[in-house]
């Protein structure tokens, strides 16, 4: 086998003075020559540490060594073996700590692309007329209900109607697809990516019912009346906000309002649609993970000025994705690092002005590992905005812990369940997802959901708990 | 229709009707392009399926809402969101009410006489012709007064001097709900404190989801944060700082303005076209 060059393939991408203006999705995706060109970069390593890398274990040199042959429908077919929703995890899994981190080339060059790929296979399936059919196994008349359509419930959808039962999905808002259809911003995620999965999901056969709130309308327990299992995967819900003076002031978002607004309401083309949403000119966006990112960048592309990240760690700490945060410097969002903001100052109408800051040195290492945070004493600025974003956060969805007596829920109001079969500390009740671990990712969602989706079919079989 | 500008509408949504309690409400997006808005459940008749609502066309949104007719549809319907009031024996209990208000106080107003209270209901208006719904209320309290701003019917002056005749009366009251703008919520409020009065007011700042997810309709209560879809509607006046609430439901004032006169060209072409 050849040498494989050091650098991957690059993968063509708008360019940044042109893409702030618009909602238009950034990287362009790779070529079939590009793609297999790419993928002829892959050692196939008789024991690939990709695979340890990836929490549902695709089989990662498997599909990268069929397209490295040209041989893109075995690709695919590998692909969905493990991942339902690969157009999505191309784009938005956290790849450089995950597959490509654990990538042998990484040690000398830059791995191989293997998120690129990912998304490349999806795509290229997509287009074809026909899909990749998945196997059903005979019905066998029991029915799962499942509350929630983000990523961890479809996935439990798609699994358990694999496995013969039947399923009906419950979702409270409008449009199925979780954060993935209110939260990701278009330019990241194109919703059309969205329901492509999700028309996937329907088609073979799993009932989706929108605008259904579970623990309003009907309760969980009433659900038993007409399903034999039910799967809870509602995600993470009320924004947290730092409690700081000013905080409720005009012009003060939490991020999942101002994605929201635009994504799910496509308040970006008002007033062709009704939602409106304020328009800052300089914008303030509190967090530095993934979340504030997207919220940095739709506000830049909403008609800001100045868009910035404030953040109270250092660059090193920021967790959101690398392409999203080289995204964002490309695109001119400017970074303020080692501030905390301490109050906002609004003006006699109550619209936010001004932002005081601290700065903020780093001291020894915290409970997660990073160095913590520490105020300078005396060291107050000001800096003006007329928008403020708080991304920092979530506390999971309060609904259906606090509607359904005797299921166990932890100190911050997450769901309890067991992370080797999903189950809750009620009898059929199981759990997966954000609900389950706080914010976490969509391919650990998607990962709970599997192995939920497994231990569903175990009791609906066994009967046992 | 029932009175200028204000409709009532029935609507299919078996599953809500059936779990509607006073006090909470829906939300409802008309068509794709629409925005997701907040309505009050104003009846339920379970075994129909069907449940009401009353509003009052005050921009684009509502406006589209009352140009629907009998037989269409809404796209979607959510609910029944929000904490349903509380209802007991409390004793006598006064709802007070302004303007669109009415309808939403009117199940409240059953619930409770139906729990043994004795209701006493005010009702305030600008003036005579946007009087609503007096028979309705009538029936589901022992007394009823009606005040209009203009004295063009029943007694002149706002619900809060007619709420202060009837404590200066005598007559022992438990508790007190508000429903209506936020300005009578707040006069209320305050002319209550120094008696000791419980009393509830139901909040109405812009909503989103109205499930909890996203904050828009965050108020504030005592000092702390609540979300009034999740917390509320129905909050402890005494606690309420209700200039913030006013301040909040101004965000959108400029966009708002847009959207309607959008609609209102829109809807003078449709006129002139199909003349
Ligand atoms: C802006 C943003 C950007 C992100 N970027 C990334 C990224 O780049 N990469 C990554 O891996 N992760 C990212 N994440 C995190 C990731 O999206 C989540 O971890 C993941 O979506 C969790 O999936 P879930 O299925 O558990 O919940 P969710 O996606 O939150 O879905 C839960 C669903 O349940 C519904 N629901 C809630 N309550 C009820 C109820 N009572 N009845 C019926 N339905 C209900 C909700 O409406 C929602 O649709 C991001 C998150 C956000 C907010
Ligand atoms: C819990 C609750 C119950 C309500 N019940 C009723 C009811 O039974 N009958 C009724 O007539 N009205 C009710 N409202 C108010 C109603 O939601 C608004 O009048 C409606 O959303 C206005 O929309 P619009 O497009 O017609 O007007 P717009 O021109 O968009 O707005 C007019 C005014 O309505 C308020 N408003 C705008 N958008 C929203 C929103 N998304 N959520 C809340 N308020 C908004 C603002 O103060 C705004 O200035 C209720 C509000 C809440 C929060
Ligand atoms: S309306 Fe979104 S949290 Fe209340």
């Amino acid at each position: 086998m050849p040498k494989p060059s050091p650098k991957r393939i690059p993968m063509r991408a708008q360019k940044p003075e042109k893409r702030r203006y618009n909602f238009d999705e950034v990287p362009f995706g790779y070529s079939p020559e590009e793609a297999m060109a790419e993928a002829q970069r892959c050692l196939q390593c008789k024991k690939p540490s990709c695979i340890k890398g990836c929490p549902v274990e695709v089989d990662i040199p498997g599909f990268i060594g069929k397209i490295a042959e040209g041989d893109f429908w075995e690709a695919a077919k590998i692909m969905k073996r493990t991942n339902v929703l690969p157009a999505i995890c191309g784009r938005v899994c956290p790849q450089e700590i995950q597959c490509e981190g654990s990538c042998v080339l990484g040690r000398k060059m830059e791995p191989v692309g293997i998120g690129n790929l990912e998304r490349f296979i999806a795509d290229w399936e997509a287009e074809q007329a026909e899909c990749v059919k998945c196997e059903k196994r005979p019905p066998t008349g029991k029915k799962v209900a499942v509350v929630g359509a983000g990523p961890a419930g479809l996935t439990v959808a798609g699994d358990c109607i694999k496995l013969g039962h039947q399923v009906t999905v419950f979702e409270a808002l409008h449009k199925p697809g979780g954060v993935l259809a209110y939260g990701i911003p278009e330019f990241r995620l194109p919703k059309a990516i969205v329901q492509r999965e999700v028309d996937f999901i329907r088609s073979m056969g799993v009932k989706l019912v929108t605008d259904e709130v579970i623990g309003k309308s009907r309760s969980i327990e009433e659900l038993f009346g007409e399903f034999d299992a039910v799967f809870i995967g509602t995600g993470a819900g009320r924004p947290w906000f730092m409690g700081i003076p000013g905080e409720n002031s005009l012009g003060v978002y939490s991020a999942n309002e101002y994605l929201t607004r635009s994504n799910l309401m496509k308040a970006y083309l008002f007033p062709k649609y009704d939602t409106p949403i304020v328009k800052g000119k300089h914008v303030a966006v509190i967090g530095g993970g993934n979340v504030a990112m997207d919220s940095a960048r739709t506000a830049l592309r909403l008609g800001a000025k100045e868009s910035m990240i404030v953040y109270r760690r250092s660059r090193k700490e920021l967790p959101a994705r690398a392409a999203e945060i080289h995204h964002a410097e490309e695109e001119g969002i400017v970074f303020n690092f080692l501030t905390l903001p301490k109050r906002y100052v609004a003006d006699k109408d109550g619209w936010v002005r001004e932002m005081e800051c601290l700065r903020m040195r780093l001291g020894e290492p915290d409970a997660s590992g990073r160095r913590r945070p520490i105020p300078i004493e005396g060291s107050e600025f000001r800096i003006p905005v007329d928008m403020v974003i708080v991304a920092i956060g979530n506390s999971p969805n309060p609904l259906i812990p606090g509607s359904t007596p005797g299921l166990e829920t932890g100190k911050h109001g997450n769901i309890v369940a067991d992370p080797k079969t999903g189950r809750t500390s009620k009898k059929g009740i199981f759990a997966g997802g954000d609900i389950v671990t706080g914010t976490a990712t969509v391919i650990l969602a998607m990962g709970a959901g599997r192995i939920a989706a497994n231990s569903i079919d175990e009791y609906l079989k066994t009967g046992e708990w | 229709m029932l009175g200028p500008g204000i409709k009532r509408f029935e609507l299919d949504a078996r599953d809500i009707a059936r779990k509607a309690l006073p006090g909470q409400f829906v939300v409802l997006r008309i068509r794709e392009e629409g925005e997701r808005i907040p309505l009050t459940i104003a009846d339920t008749r379970p075994d129909d399926g069907v449940i009401a609502i009353v509003f009052q066309e005050v921009g684009k949104s509502t406006k589209l809402l009352g140009t629907l007719e009998k037989g269409d549809s809404i796209l979607d319907v959510i609910g029944p969101l929000g904490n349903p009031s509380e209802i007991e024996k409390f004793g006598t209990v006064v709802c007070v009410a302004g303007g669109v208000g009415t309808p939403e106080i009117l199940p409240l107003a059953r619930a409770l006489t139906q729990a043994g209270n004795k209701v006493i209901t005010i009702l305030g208006f600008r003036n005579k012709d946007l009087i609503l719904m007096e028979p309705e209320m009538k029936a589901v309290s022992s007394e009823l007064i009606v005040t209009t701003d203009d004295g063009s019917n029943g007694t002149k002056g706002f619900v809060t001097d007619a709420l202060k005749q009837v404590i200066e009366r005598g007559t022992k009251v438990d508790r007190v709900i508000a429903v209506g703008p936020v300005i009578m919520m707040k006069m209320v409020s305050k002319l209550t404190e120094p008696h000791a009065i419980p009393t509830i007011v139901s909040l109405n700042p812009i909503m989103l989801d109205g499930t909890g997810m996203c904050g828009a309709c965050r108020v504030n209560v005592g000092g702390e944060t609540k979300l009034a879809c999740v917390d509320g509607p129905e909050f402890d006046g005494h606690k309420v700082d209700f200039d913030l609430l006013m301040q909040r439901l101004k965000i959108y004032l400029p966009q708002e303005k847009e959207s309607l006169e959008l609609f209102k060209k829109t809807c003078e072409h449709q006129g002139e076209n199909d003349a």
